[in-house]
């Protein structure tokens, strides 16, 4: 047990981690809550965004999206939303799916989806806001 | 040894375990969620037809404005409000508040309420801008 000689340089964490059953501690949980709690008040910003531009033309509605402020609030809410569905749907595919081949292909599927849907809406959002200017 | 076997407590299987409000507003989260990925992928393409020019807009604005669309509108923005209300709840949960039974379930009141007022601020507000 010569190893154990270095032990008093040795933080516990890094003998603790990757040993767990679920591998990576609580950074699922954490990420999860963090991204909820951040879409709490741009969830209800983006409704009364909504609500304020029922009916708006395209050229309305573009300059909406041309504001920065506008445009700045919907790429992080984008980037948060993303995020915490790709976890939600992530969760669900573990409680769901026993079969751990199927579950590998899901789980890699889920994450292209979602960071997928995250650029063909940022990109989107950014080539409104630009053309908007012009 | 067998004894102990049927003292076991039992799980409560689904076919014959009747739901407490506090379990169904669980699932319901579960599948409001997923109805909510759905939206993600709605967003995404109102926001791709938007960029792509005027005609891509007004057709999906169109489709919005018709009584189907409406309804997924409707849904969509309950859904969303249930889900939040909901997590907002489990964030207290987090906190540790309201985690014995009476506060469950007295909670599970002030999500329904929550998000019951919140929809219909909402749709008051889109049918008075509509009439006004």
């Amino acid at each position: 047990m010569s190893r154990h000689n270095n032990n008093e340089f040795v933080a516990p964490l890094k003998i603790a981690k990757g040993h767990g059953s679920a591998h990576e501690g609580a950074g699922h949980w954490l990420q999860q809550k963090i991204t909820a709690l951040a879409q709490i008040p741009l969830v209800l910003w983006l409704i009364y965004s909504i609500v304020g531009l029922q009916g708006a033309s395209y050229a309305e509605f573009t300059a909406w999206m041309g504001q920065p402020l506008n445009s700045i609030l919907m790429i992080i809410l984008i980037s948060s939303v993303m995020l915490h569905a790709k976890l939600g749907a992530q969760v669900v595919v573990e409680d769901y799916i026993s079969c751990g081949c199927l579950k590998m292909v899901k789980l890699i599927g889920m994450k292209i989806f979602f960071y997928g849907m995250a650029v063909a809406c940022i990109f989107s959002v950014l080539k409104i806001a630009f053309i908007a200017g012009v | 040894m067998s004894e102990a076997k049927i003292q076991r407590p039992l799980s409560p299987h689904l076919q014959v375990y009747k739901l407490p409000l506090t379990a169904l507003m669980s699932i319901s989260h579960r599948i409001t969620g997923a109805g909510l990925i759905m939206g993600t992928l709605l967003v995404t393409a109102f926001l791709v037809a938007a960029a792509s020019g005027e005609a891509q807009y007004d057709y999906v604005m169109g489709l919005a404005t018709t009584m189907p669309g409406k309804i997924v509108l409707f849904l969509w923005s309950a859904g969303l409000y249930f889900h939040m209300c909901n997590g907002i709840r489990h964030m207290f949960w987090d906190i540790g508040k309201n985690f014995k039974k009476a506060g469950a379930h007295r909670s599970n009141y002030y999500v329904l309420l929550g998000a019951f007022t919140l929809t219909v601020l909402t749709w008051v507000t889109v049918c008075g801008r509509l009439a006004g």
